[in-house]
């Protein structure tokens, strides 16, 4: 290559960052960002702006960048697109090479890519829609400690969608009666109850006593029912060393999976303990609170797209996808396309769907869907037919809020679950005929028959703040 | 609610999929064996005595039905099953080669424990 001299000052960007005629590579980390640009700064020089601050550039040319090839590290604009039906952003597609990022690591990946750059002045807001991952980058990746295959043959659950629901009061009971809790949702039909993400160590209820407890619940259920029962115990903690002793105390026990909050505990706790869980065949069920905060905006942030990719990647064998019709905001066809990147080994682009990019995941396992939030025995047709057999569906109060108690509303969500995948297995339209479907259901399951009653008036019915781009 | 408008709910084995569910009659079954086939699933026919039933393994009624299209014939093959195991629990699967996993499973007889 030519030799360079030296030329100290500021560039733009775009001399440098803008390469249109570039052809992205397999092993290329792709991305795609909605810019806001602060007004007059032309679409080009901002999109070689977001490309150079998230890789190798900084805002004045430094001496020792002729010591390396930054035509080999640089990140690349490639690709610029009018966002439907808004007129002052624009997306921008950025390619960078695969050696930018340590193998293994989507802390680095999501340190260059979402670093700085965020803050940066030429921008009013920034937000990272997509990301394809090279094959070359996921195939360093560990990625789900089991996989939907393996956790079906762990726990027997076959040619459904798994039951769960969060144990409430989600804080301040005991742990003898949280464990009763968790054991009559369990012997009433439950597959899994879960750890509220916020129970975690707290005075009126030490994470060992709840261990205890709970592991004798989930035991003697299983024992009574003839099926595999579980309760995500949540290790999140505020350092890893106790991390690691919960989850080792929780294999102790021999039960089958834990939880963590992969957003509030971080990506290196998150990726650590996944691993930690392969290694110890245990199943990771992973929540996400604080998702909100950084997926909901329309023109600022990260898509939950992208966090979900991450997770599968960093390790996880459930993971927390909102529900479409609960309580939780989350349209439709956005919902479908990151639970496609969770469960599929191969994800098409498909704009409709909100997905910029092909997505092969190769060899990756899956990752169960979680619906969860504000979800009756009412959205039961609806929930089966959007999530389909790969998922978790948990009704926290759904269930506890039974006038007769936590057996008999799990038994009334199991009798509905059960009514709803033979029907559709039947070949019936389990949406257009729920009603049906649910009132049949419920002359044989007198729980089922005042669950019904007890939540018909209750719907969702706001408009989701966060939509797909359309014209 | 008062207390005595409180149903008292009784744990019962209930033995994973539809285990919840009235037993099927002979044309539900019909169904969720056609729902099998259609999916391009093998049907396999597992039996195992009720105190063992809690094992990952059941044993195999013979082999699973490589090719069958024939619901009559995975009757016909349950049916066989229960008449020499009538004590046992016999539960019809569906194996996903594409999954590796079982698109399918649940109990059609539960044998006495």
């Amino acid at each position: 290559m030519a030799v360079k001299a030296y030329d100290a000052g500021v560039k733009e960007y775009r001399d440098m960052y803008w390469t249109p005629d570039y052809v992205p590579l397999d092993t290329d980390l792709l991305a795609c960002f909605k810019c806001t640009g602060q007004a007059g700064v032309p679409r080009e020089e901002v999109a070689a702006a977001v490309a150079a601050e998230s890789s190798t550039g900084t805002w004045s040319t430094v001496w020792s960048e002729l010591l390396t090839d930054l035509e080999y590290y640089k990140g690349r604009a490639y690709r610029i697109e009018d966002v439907p039906g808004d007129s002052e952003s624009f997306y921008a597609f950025i390619a960078y090479p695969i050696d930018l990022f340590e193998e293994g690591s989507i802390v680095n990946v999501l340190t260059s890519l979402v670093g700085n750059v965020f803050g940066f002045k030429a921008l009013r807001h920034l937000r990272l829609e997509d990301i394809r991952f090279p094959m070359a980058f996921i195939k360093t990746c560990g990625g789900p400690p089991a996989g939907i295959q393996v956790e079906r043959d762990r726990l027997n659950k076959y040619g459904r969608p798994m039951l769960g629901a969060t144990i409430k009061p989600k804080l301040g009971l005991s742990a003898k009666n949280y464990g009763r809790a968790v054991y009559e949702c369990l012997r009433g039909g439950l597959d899994l109850t879960k750890d509220d993400e916020n129970v975690n160590s707290q005075p009126f209820m030490r994470w060992r006593d709840r261990f205890e407890f709970v592991a004798e619940a989930i035991q003697k259920a299983e024992m009574e029912t003839g099926e595999r029962k579980g309760h995500y115990l949540n290790v999140t903690a505020a350092t890893p060393e106790d991390m690691y002793e919960r989850a080792e105390f929780a294999k102790e026990l021999g039960v089958p999976i834990i939880m963590h909050d992969f957003l509030t505990g971080g990506f290196t706790a998150n990726t650590g303990l996944a691993n930690w869980c392969r290694k110890n065949g245990m199943l990771l069920h992973i929540h996400r609170a604080m998702h909100a905060v950084i997926d909901r905006h329309p023109k600022h942030g990260i898509h939950f797209r992208v966090l979900a990719k991450c997770l599968r990647l960093s390790g996880g064998d459930h993971l927390h996808t909102g529900t479409v019709v609960g309580k939780l905001e989350g349209d439709r066809a956005s919902t479908l396309g990151f639970v496609d990147q969770l469960r599929e080994s191969f994800v098409p682009e498909d704009r409709s769907r909100g997905v910029f990019f092909d997505q092969d995941w190769g060899s990756m396992p899956g990752v169960f869907a979680v619906a969860s939030g504000g979800i009756h025995i009412w959205h039961m047709p609806a929930l089966v037919t959007i999530f389909g057999d790969d998922s978790v569906l948990q009704f926290g109060g759904g269930t506890q809020g039974h006038p007769w108690g936590n057996a008999a509303g799990a038994a009334a969500n199991r009798v509905a679950l059960e009514a709803c995948v033979k029907a559709r297995n039947e070949g019936r339209e389990i949406e257009k005929e729920g009603k049906d479907i649910l009132i049949n259901a419920a002359k044989n399951s007198p729980e089922l028959a005042i669950a019904m009653e007890t939540w018909k008036e209750i719907k969702f019915e706001f408009d989701t703040v966060d939509k797909l781009d359309v014209g | 609610m008062a207390s005595h408008d409180i149903g008292d709910f009784q744990t019962a084995q209930t033995l994973e999929t539809f285990g919840f569910l009235p037993k099927l009659s002979q044309e539900e079954l019909y169904d969720q064996i056609a729902y099998i086939i259609a999916n391009g699933w093998t049907p396999a026919i597992e039996h195992e005595h009720p105190s063992r039933a809690g094992h990952h393994y059941w044993t195999m009624w013979k082999l699973p039905f490589f090719g069958e299209r024939d619901l009559n014939n995975v009757l016909a093959e349950l049916e066989a099953c229960r008449r020499s195991y009538p004590d046992h629990h016999i539960r019809l699967l569906g194996y996903d080669n594409y999954t590796q996993s079982q698109g399918s499973s649940f109990v059609v007889y539960e044998g006495r424990s």
